[in-house]
């Protein structure tokens, strides 16, 4: 999706801020959004990559001025309330008016070590064989769909280099709608600065993406 | 946005959604259990020690595994090395993505806009924002982190740190410096 998060080569933002000694949060406020989000992603009802959807499907002008975890609650409510644990109206009111959808699990607090522990790791195996090389040219495609994908817009239909084969992945163009994990080998594809930038680039920089092998065509 | 997150919390309490414990847990194991300090040891490790930085090359999943810093957004790593030649930058230009098992939580300025739209581009004047200013032929490769793969730059050992130990050497690690905004420091400059 062309959302406001695929943020590769645009310019305007100004200069970066780092904050000396940069505390973990900033209010009260962040820290349990990040708890509330985590908590909601243990339910089982979404996959990471419906969450990154959701925060990519905010309209460009409230993104762009939402903080980080403002972004994140955005989203959460989003998830809520398609898939039917909140109404708009309770999520306004901030208290039950009703019984919602069952979570297939709810995080308690002695889960939480091992639920952080164990993680979401996303390698699955696949039965057919690499269809590219270490060291082939491979094209990425030009394609702009509505719905999300992994491949940011600066990296569409430019030619680079296979480096290297990552192994099998959860396909996230599918796994964000529904559409079941459908793995496939994922490749580390390095570019020249000045393919993907033109005239004008850095001569000593390269840029490399991690692409889903449906997202690469032979050369 | 105080409000709207406390009425948020408040009625997913009330639905039995969610443990309000559960949250401080996971609050409390990011603020004081998991953080740059891991990642510092595993590039300390890697500087004394060959075999581990061969594996970490290899499988940086395993190698960092077996030094215990295992879980959320660290399930699938990849050790990237400074070398005399090239400096290594890693980004996340479509969202936040950042090993977290070896980091801890992300720094403000790594999930906003002006970092992640021009670490890509023009890579060398966001690190003269960091202070860091690299010599005119030192390549710079920029890993822009679209994947679940979860990137750790391990950073030049710096000179005059032969015979440290690990302990001391981790010292010298900043998070910034495995992100690749920075660089290892100098243990005169810890001194």
């Amino acid at each position: 999706m062309n959302g406001p998060h695929d943020l590769g080569g645009q310019m305007g933002f100004g200069p970066v801020s780092p904050e000396k000694g940069e505390p973990y949060f900033h209010a009260e406020w962040e820290k349990r959004a990040l708890g509330i989000t985590l908590s909601c992603g243990a339910f089982g009802a979404w996959t990471i990559d419906e969450s990154r959807h959701a925060r990519e499907s905010i309209p460009p002008a409230d993104y762009l001025a939402a903080s980080y975890y403002e972004i994140w609650i955005r989203g959460v409510e989003m998830l809520l309330e398609r898939h039917g644990f909140a109404t708009r109206e309770e999520l306004l009111s901030g208290h039950k008016l009703r019984d919602g959808a069952a979570p297939k699990r709810v995080l308690r607090a002695e889960m939480v070590p091992a639920v952080l522990a164990k993680g979401g790791p996303c390698d699955r195996p696949v039965e057919t064989a690499p269809l590219f090389v270490v060291g082939e040219r491979v094209k990425t495609k030009n394609f702009n769909p509505a719905t999300h994908t992994r491949l940011p817009r600066y990296a569409r239909a430019k030619q680079g280099v296979v480096e290297a084969v990552q192994g099998s992945f959860v396909f996230p163009d599918d796994n964000a709608h529904g559409k079941g994990e459908n793995p496939q080998w994922l490749y580390t594809v390095v570019f020249d600065g000045a393919e993907v930038w033109g005239e004008g680039a850095d001569p000593s920089l390269t840029v490399s993406i991690d692409a889903w092998e449906s997202y690469l065509e032979p050369l | 946005m105080q409000a709207r997150v406390k009425g948020l919390e408040t009625l997913l309490t009330e639905k039995g959604l969610i443990d309000p414990a559960a949250i401080d847990a996971i609050v409390e194991t990011y603020e004081t259990k998991v953080g740059p300090r891991n990642g510092a040891r595993v590039v300390a490790k890697a500087w004394n020690d060959a075999d581990f930085a061969e594996w970490l090359k290899r499988d940086a999943t395993a190698a960092i595994a077996s030094l215990g810093y295992i879980g959320r957004q660290g399930e699938h790593m990849r050790a990237v090395f400074n070398t005399t030649d090239t400096h290594n930058l890693i980004v996340c230009t479509l969202c936040s993505c950042y090993p977290w098992s070896v980091l801890g939580l992300p720094p403000v300025w790594y999930k906003a806009p002006a970092y992640r739209s021009r670490a890509v581009i023009d890579p060398r004047s966001v690190l003269a924002e960091f202070g860091l200013v690299l010599p005119e032929e030192k390549k710079i490769r920029v890993w822009d982190s679209t994947a679940e793969l979860r990137y750790l730059v391990i950073p030049e050992r710096p000179e005059g740190t032969a015979g440290m130990n690990e302990a001391a050497l981790a010292d010298l690690v900043s998070r910034d410096a495995m992100i690749g905004t920075a660089v290892a420091g100098s243990p005169e400059a810890l001194s």
